[in-house]
């Protein structure tokens, strides 16, 4: 009986147990007569500090608590996409068929079901040698998922044995000789949450993510395998670029993380998902998506370990060379539980009460992303990617605080919403002025691929003009517009045309919601060629009032809600348009003159 | 249900201090465990245990410390977590703070004992809310509007009519295709009588004291009851929807005191303060509250809640509402500006914001053309309140034409649009009627927000083609 332990005190999540010597540091462990599952996360002698994921009301000291002797985990296999976790991997829906409409505490159930049985394509070879990574078969997880069998990273061997047929995880598929042993391998493998799963190599980021929002693709383009920080107040739309991004992101697999927020939110993605169709496959969403929801509600220890969960699961699908995204909504709630943890073990607190080593988790957590080359037999190139994007939820939308500038130390890409943007409804409230992306350099190449050879010269164009038209406000502001010379209206005129028509975009319009990167160029291109064009005739008379009072621009104000797939046959009837109603405006004002 | 075998008594306590004690020697003490406290005047307090240790119990008593001493005060640990008692016949009745009748008639005969912490509804049993809620308020049912099963604050001063609009909601809300009418489940915390009786006068004229269940934890009364005085009304409002199928509308005022009392026991305990001496878990805290506002699959009640909260100093950065409003479902932000020019109800409609709208509105829910007059009206009165700003600098003068259009958009809003009476019920289409009236003094191409034929089939100029 050595191995169980005793409660000895209860505060909120946390719990203190004695005779505990021996157990390791994050090693999970079974609480109290209910045997609630929580993690160690202090050692003090013979005693143990452990974050409870679950409520601990009715517990009393005296209870047992019984060691695992294993670290968090979580389970991977076919039947992860498709499915809905809490923080811990506990699927959602098989609980509320067990337990009913709430969550009830103590309830275990497998993440990956036991009973399917899913069809194993066997793709390697009897006698063949292989090593962690390498395939072992495949099976079709979903619809567009082929999900592919992997030997465990670590092991090495020939294969004695390679079944075909249908088998639940839990079945032998192959047996593998290794140095020590064999070992009998299954569809199913397991891995600790908090240590990243290995690669052969981290490579450079040179392909976008796209997410067909025009704000974020052409003005601050976020890599594959790229991190992406999108920090805004409450009501700045942060949650709605989140399903946005993981609506439309041309990922392979996305991994949605509610960390601490709304339920009815994750309610909207669960309703919403399995309707919207992927415009890269032409299947449903949740086809290629699996859920972690940890609402602000659920126990607060378990929203700590969901991100780590989530990142895992991402890993698992990059190491068989898919593209992978998870957005983790938000990462604020995730530091909260830190420091709730944090302060319930009296810990000297660093800023605002967070814990100090806060910069370290977070930059474990946001390292974990990358472009890798997958692990296998050196034979074989597979290169997968993992790219995060964290909504962080500052305090008063105060960009100041810990996490925002924690976050922003280590992520690549800053998607920064501002209030007032919001309060004017300009959706989405990206801020052009104090965002940016750091790897807009690298991208470019990509970007000024053969069809769209001038698409970041655009991009320049259209961002100075937005840089001018902040210097000229703040010269209306003193003098008003009607005392700017008519170029420089003519300037604040189209730097309108780029906010209304290019910038803003409507997530609930069933449209606008999805941009093509190919429209993308086209809109753009039609708002600077109105502005040379209209400042070709502002030079030659014309005066701004006329231009401002063009029939084109209503034209323009639409295009946005033309589809994609249409948009180049309106393009050229646009720019045809526009020509001819310009020419007719300086014949005109030759006429007066 | 409390067990009086299991029942243990003590009188060892070590230590009082603000609203907690601290009792040793104690044995299978359970962490939120419940207290009966006897003072030795005779005087009956109640407690719930905040940390439970091997022979120490760290006890927060609800009606404050006053009279216990350290050697004959009696603390009998109950073996029972906090419950509440539910009945339907409580539709109607007047309780305190902790649940007890305080309008002279009898007891509740219970017809169950529920935890009043409530659990986690499962995100995948719920049922996403996209019922409109008419209130008849045009800032609400035109710009923001509720939905059932939403949790949507009014974040209000001091010194602002926010219970003269809780008020007003809670007599007019109707769900338009059924046209049943809420049920009210109210939650007073910290706030005065005078605050109180306004509203039971309300209640009272216009016959919905028929259908309230109160819970009044007046300024006067023991601050740390403030903690349990939500989740009682929660866990009643939760028992009248889920299993009497009403739909509930909860209304919690003033939040800021239930921070207050929550802050106070942090200070007491010496727990390391968040923001402004907050608890750090004051967001989980909040949630563990506005969360148990939604709609279950297969339930047909629901719970719709309008917690208020008065910002210190005006301030929306302030903890208080700033963890409110990432929590809930939007917020109606009252102004201060506004009131003083005489606007009721004061609603500011730049900041304020309901999520739930996109799904609440639309054909067969209001009708075709709202989210586009919404969004139009937004941006029309955003550009004219720019347009006021630019005036104060530069004089109306240097205004183009097209901005002055939008500053006197921005006036008639507020005169028109904005202010109605206290009594105003306007239907859906009277608010939305009104909205074009105001949109169509903008040229027709500056109305970018709304789809074209749905501008054919509704802008004053088009009528009748």
């Amino acid at each position: 009986m050595e191995e169980e332990g005793i409660i000895t005190k209860i505060a909120g999540p946390l719990v203190v147990a004695d005779n505990m010597r021996g157990c390791e540091m994050y090693e999970v462990v079974k609480i109290g007569d209910e045997g609630l599952m929580g993690e160690t996360i202090r050692l003090d002698g013979a005693q143990a500090y452990v974050q409870v994921y679950e409520d601990t009301t009715g517990l009393k000291p005296g209870e047992p608590v019984i060691r695992t002797k294993s670290p968090l985990t979580v389970e991977l296999g076919p039947g992860i996409l498709k499915n809905f976790y809490d923080g811990v991997q506990r699927p959602l829906e098989a609980i509320g068929k067990k337990v009913g409409d709430y969550i009830k505490r103590g309830v275990y159930v497998d993440a990956l079901d036991r009973t399917t049985k899913w069809d194993f394509t066997p793709t390697a070879e009897e006698g063949k040698q292989v090593v962690g990574g390498d395939f072992l078969g495949s099976v079709q997880e979903t619809k567009v998922i082929t999900h592919k069998i992997l030997v465990p990273p670590g092991l090495s061997g020939k294969i004695l044995e390679l079944k075909a047929g249908k088998f639940t995880v839990d079945d032998c598929i192959a047996r593998l000789q290794t140095d020590a042993e064999d070992r009998e391998l299954t569809m199913m493998q397991k891995w600790p949450v908090r240590k990243g799963r290995p690669y052969k190599d981290k490579l450079d980021l040179e392909v976008p993510l796209l997410t067909g929002q025009r704000i974020n693709d052409t003005f601050f383009p976020l890599a594959k395998g790229g991190t992406a920080a999108i920090p805004g107040g409450f009501g700045t739309g942060k949650t709605v670029m989140q399903h946005q991004v993981a609506r439309w992101a041309d990922a392979q697999i996305i991994v949605y993380i509610g960390c601490g927020e709304r339920g009815n939110e994750m309610t909207e993605v669960l309703e919403d998902f399995p309707k919207l169709i992927d415009p890269y496959s032409g299947e449903n969403l949740m086809e290629r998506s699996t859920l972690i929801a940890n609402t602000s509600n659920m126990p607060v220890a378990a929203r700590e370990a969901s991100i780590y969960t989530g990142i895992t699961l991402a890993e698992y699908y990059r190491d068989m060379g898919y593209d992978t995204a998870i957005q983790a909504d938000s990462t604020s709630r995730w530091a909260e539980a830190l420091r709730e943890i944090s302060g319930r073990l009296e810990e000297m607190p660093g800023e605002e009460g967070y814990p100090a080593y806060l910069a370290t988790r977070l930059s474990d957590f946001y390292e974990r992303a990358g472009r890798v080359k997958a692990l296998c037999s050196d034979s074989e190139e597979r290169i997968g990617s993992v790219s995060v994007v964290g909504a962080v939820s500052p305090p008063g939308g105060d960009f100041s605080e810990p996490v925002t500038q924690n976050t922003l130390r280590v992520a690549g890409v800053f998607w920064a919403l501002d209030s007032t943007l919001a309060d004017r409804r300009h959706f989405p409230a990206i801020s052009w002025l104090r965002s940016y992306s750091l790897y807009v350099g690298h991208l470019s190449e990509w970007f000024n691929k053969s069809e769209t050879p001038d698409f970041t010269e655009q991009r320049d164009d259209m961002m100075s003009i937005l840089q001018k038209e902040a210097e000229l406000q703040e010269i209306v502001q003193l003098v008003g517009a009607d005392a700017l010379p008519a170029r420089e209206r003519g300037t604040l005129e189209v730097a309108r045309l780029i906010r209304e028509d290019f910038l803003q975009q409507n997530a609930y319009h069933d449209v606008d919601s999805y941009c093509s990167l190919e429209k993308q160029y086209l809109m753009a291109r039609i708002i600077l060629q109105w502005y040379d064009l209209a400042s070709e005739v502002i030079d030659y008379g014309v005066s701004i009032g006329k231009i401002e009072a063009m029939g084109i621009k209503d034209a323009m104000a639409r295009m946005k809600y033309v589809p994609s797939e249409e948009f180049e046959k309106q393009y050229d009837k646009m720019v045809k348009d526009m020509k001819d109603e310009f020419e007719a405006l300086k014949r005109k004002e030759a006429e007066s003159a | 249900m409390a067990v009086d075998i299991s029942a243990r008594e003590y009188t060892t306590i070590r230590e009082a201090a603000g609203p907690l004690i601290v009792v040793e020697g104690v044995e299978g003490v359970a962490y939120g465990e419940v207290v009966k406290i006897v003072t030795p005047s005779g005087e009956d307090k109640m407690g719930q245990v905040l940390e439970a240790r091997r022979g120490l119990a760290v006890i927060q008593v609800f009606e404050g410390t006053s009279g216990i001493d350290t050697a004959k005060t009696r603390v009998r640990f109950t073996g029972d977590i906090m419950r509440v008692s539910v009945a339907q016949d409580m539709v109607g009745r007047f309780f305190d703070g902790l649940g007890r009748p305080i309008d002279g008639g009898p007891e509740v005969i219970p017809e169950d004992r529920l935890s009043i912490t409530g659990e986690a509804i499962n995100p995948t049993a719920r049922d996403y809310p996209r019922e409109f809620i008419q209130t008849g308020i045009s800032t609400i049912d035109g710009m923001n509007t509720l939905v059932r099963g939403q949790k949507l604050p009014i974040f209000s001063g001091a010194g602002m009519p926010h219970n003269a609009l809780a008020a007003q909601i809670a007599r007019q809300a109707k769900v338009l295709a059924s046209g049943e009418p809420f049920s009210v489940v109210f939650a007073a915390m910290g706030i005065t009588h005078e605050e109180a009786s306004f509203f039971m006068h309300d209640f009272e004229r216009t016959g919905a004291i028929e259908r309230i269940v109160a819970f009044l934890n007046l300024a006067d009364d023991p601050a740390i009851e403030r903690i349990i005085t939500p989740r009682m009304a929660l866990t009643t409002a939760e028992f009248l929807a889920y299993e009497y199928d009403m739909h509930i509308l909860v209304i919690l005022t003033d939040m800021t005191n239930y921070c207050e009392a929550l802050r106070e026991i942090a200070a007491a305990r010496e727990e390391v303060p968040g923001r402004r001496g907050y608890p750090g878990y004051m967001y989980t805290d909040l949630s563990m509250n506005y969360e148990r506002a939604g709609r279950i699959k297969g339930r047909n009640g629901t719970i719709t809640q309008i917690p208020i909260l008065s910002m210190p100093d005006d301030d929306i950065t302030h903890p208080i509402p700033d963890l409110t409003g990432y929590i809930t479902e939007g917020q109606f932000v009252l102004s201060r500006d506004l009131h003083r020019r005489g606007i009721f109800p004061p609603v500011d409609v730049l900041p304020s914001l309901s999520r739930l709208m996109n799904e609440g509105i639309g054909p067969e829910r209001t009708r075709d053309d709202h989210s586009g007059v919404s969004n139009q009206l937004y941006a029309g009165y955003a550009e004219g309140r720019d347009m006021r700003d630019l005036v104060a600098v530069v004089g109306e003068e240097a205004l183009t034409s097209r901005d002055r259009k939008y500053l006197e958009f921005a006036d008639e809003f507020e005169k028109r649009f904005v202010t109605q009476g206290k009594n105003d019920d306007r239907s859906i289409e009277d608010t939305l009627d009104l909205g074009w009236d105001l949109l169509a003094t903008l040229p027709e191409g500056e109305l970018k927000r709304i789809d074209e034929h749905i501008i054919k089939k509704y802008h004053p100029s088009h009528k009748g083609e």
